[in-house]
């Protein structure tokens, strides 16, 4: 795992990747810190961090495309596969160099506080523990990014993929409110949903039967609690898109309160996107 | 040293390769020879643990590739078709990427490092990038990480595959001092190859192992055709007359090469390929006509191979496998 991780590192700090990651983070949060902080002398780092983490849908997809999309194209995948290490030390090494380049430059902005507190109050806690939901909150959209780039031999793809899951995920709240609220429009989107989580499950496993399976287990189910209870579907559609939100969680933290429900979302997001990323480096092994 | 047990393996509803069994000993090299898409590189991906198999085992030194992939893939150097480097490093860094990876730490990594460096001729491009270096380069790049760890069993797929005549001579140079010190198993298509270095060939087809010999054993195994083709100095007729004399013939075509030279292609009725050509020589000696060419004609790798890939081609089913099951115990025996 250190094997990989200080390769990982060294291919970061040794191509663009790192910099431009690092430059375009500092970049957002040092123009918001200007406009908030110093242009309109606002004393709450927080809103800055969650004035900029859109930026996140650009820099995250740009960081993780490659990340194994480039290892399956020039068929070093092979190696990785032959060599006496496991798929989970695989992707933990590669995700532990993601979050290293990350933590650079959140060491730097971790400093904007300090240094404004020298010209006025700074409510540290609320400014420092939204700064650690915002490395959390990147962290998750890391992994999902690496995931998604582990999907695919095809850097653009991964990055096109990525930058439309993050931008959605970040509108969701938003969205929640346009979309039906009825029942019948959430048990419908509750289908598509889970005909989605079949075919994810279909290309993870290889198997039909698997995927299709629990796709009609599911829906089936479904309809029956549709039928006997349709009222529990009512609003569930726009509840389950704001509560999926990981920049909605962030504004509980921006607001001044520790959310622990929000901190083990993240987490659980990470563990997830982190599982699901080994399995589809192994499936490549069954195909 | 390297147990496979009836490995078998679908590609959805393609069947790549057929409950094929081997055994391989220690020490020699082994050449995996068969058609494109005769199922070498999946059989090389499996026992590497590169790719899943439907079925069957493959046990390295004792460790099951699929239960104990850890310790069995300590034993196995492998290099991939298409040799798995990283473009944007220097060898160096390469090679000390995989040496960590393999487990190698400090002092004990740089002398690794620093031995297959030298075992593979890299030195003068070591710190340059390996985006520029040459095709016969990359491959030696490629073998030096497969040797990094010491492992006793070296797997090279087609290393030899888009080299140029020197750079393929060197390679084939190199597999063979690696057989000195570690067992080789390498595949190819090309037959002249397998041939001049390897001590035993596998020969693959559709999947399945039609052959497992050294090459001398498998050239005898074919017809063995006792056939001779001379020159004489002497007209068609003389020549006719002289070959009817001769009691070890079965079937003679004569013709008349040149003004005063005659060819003739010989079919000998006598097992003995020598016999007969000593009888035929004695003949032309007493008749005082002199042959300027006398050549028994032999049976090539090439001729055994066609026949036995053909073969499988055609009687899919048992028939294959009632070809290979005499082989295998028959090279056991021969094994040290």
């Amino acid at each position: 795992m250190t094997a990989i991780l200080k390769h990982e590192l060294r291919t970061y700090f040794h191509s663009l990747t790192a910099y431009i990651f690092g430059a375009f983070l500092l970049i957002a949060v040092g123009i918001s810190a200007m406009r908030y902080n110093i242009d309109a002398a606002v004393s709450n780092f927080e809103f800055v961090l969650n004035f900029c983490s859109l930026i996140f849908a650009i820099i995250v997809p740009i960081l993780t495309m490659r990340v194994l999309a480039e290892e399956r194209r020039q068929r070093t995948d092979q190696l990785l596969y032959s060599l006496p290490i496991t798929t989970t030390q695989v992707i933990v090494g590669k995700y532990l160099a993601l979050l290293t380049v990350y933590l650079v430059p959140l060491v730097i902005i971790s400093l904007y506080p300090l240094i404004f507190r020298r010209f006025g109050d700074v409510y540290l806690l609320t400014a420092y523990g939204s700064l650690l939901a915002f490395f959390l909150m990147g962290a998750a959209l890391i992994s999902l990014g690496l995931f998604i780039s582990s999907l695919t031999d095809n850097q653009g793809f991964a990055a096109g993929i990525g930058v439309a899951v993050i931008l959605f995920n970040y509108y969701s709240v938003s969205l929640s409110e346009y979309v039906s609220a009825t029942a019948m429009g959430s048990v419908i989107a509750m289908c598509v949903l889970l005909l989605l989580i079949g075919a994810v499950i279909k290309h993870l496993t290889g198997s039909e039967d698997l995927g299709y399976g629990f796709s009609i287990v599911a829906i089936l189910i479904l309809g029956l609690v549709f039928f006997f209870r349709a009222e529990s579907f009512e609003g569930l559609l726009p509840s389950i898109m704001s509560a999926l939100s990981l920049f909605d969680r962030f504004v509980t933290f921006v607001n001044g309160s520790f959310d622990l429900t929000s901190i083990v979302y993240y987490l659980s997001v990470i563990g997830l996107f982190l599982f699901l990323s080994v399995q589809s480096l192994e499936k490549r092994r069954y195909n | 040293m390297i147990q496979v047990e009836h490995l078998t393996k679908y590609y959805g509803d393609f069947l790549a390769v057929s409950d094929l069994s081997f055994e391989i000993g220690e020490g020699h090299v082994y050449g995996f020879l068969g058609p494109n898409g005769a199922g070498k590189s999946t059989t090389m991906n499996i026992m590497t643990g590169c790719l899943s198999a439907t079925e069957g085992h493959v046990r390295i030194d004792g460790f099951d590739i699929f239960e104990q992939p850890k310790e069995a893939k300590k034993h196995i150097g492998y290099l991939p078709e298409q040799p798995p480097l990283y473009l944007n490093e220097t060898p160096a860094e390469y090679l000390r990427f995989v040496g960590e990876a393999k487990g190698l730490r400090g002092q004990d990594l740089r002398d690794q490092v620093e031995s297959v460096i030298a075992q593979t001729g890299i030195d003068n491009v070591r710190n340059r990038r390996i985006s520029a270096l040459s095709k016969g380069y990359r491959q030696r790049v490629g073998i030096a990480q497969a040797l990094l760890g010491n492992p006793e069993v070296i797997i090279l797929d087609e290393p030899t595959v888009g080299l140029d005549p020197i750079q393929i001579i060197e390679i084939r140079d190199l597999i063979q001092d690696l057989g000195r010190t570690h067992t080789v198993i390498f595949s190819s298509h090309i037959l002249p190859e397998v041939q001049t270095i390897c001590d035993r060939i596998l020969m693959i087809a559709h999947g399945r192992l039609v052959a497992f010999d050294a090459p001398e054993n498998l050239e005898k195994r074919l017809l063995a055709p006792n056939e001779v083709t001379l020159l004489a100095e002497a007209g068609l007729e003389d020549t006719e007359t002289i070959l009817a004399g001769v009691e070890e013939i079965a079937e003679v075509q004569a013709e008349e090469a040149e003004p005063g030279r005659t060819g003739a292609h010989v079919t000998l009725s006598c097992k003995d390929a020598y016999e007969g050509s000593r009888a035929i020589f004695l003949a032309f000696a007493q008749a005082g006509k002199p042959l300027l060419e006398l050549s028994v004609k032999r049976a090539s790798l090439e001729d055994l191979f066609l026949e036995l890939t053909e073969a499988t081609g055609e009687e899919t089913g048992a028939g294959p496998e009632t070809e290979s099951e005499p082989e295998t115990p028959e090279t056991e025996e021969e094994q040290p």
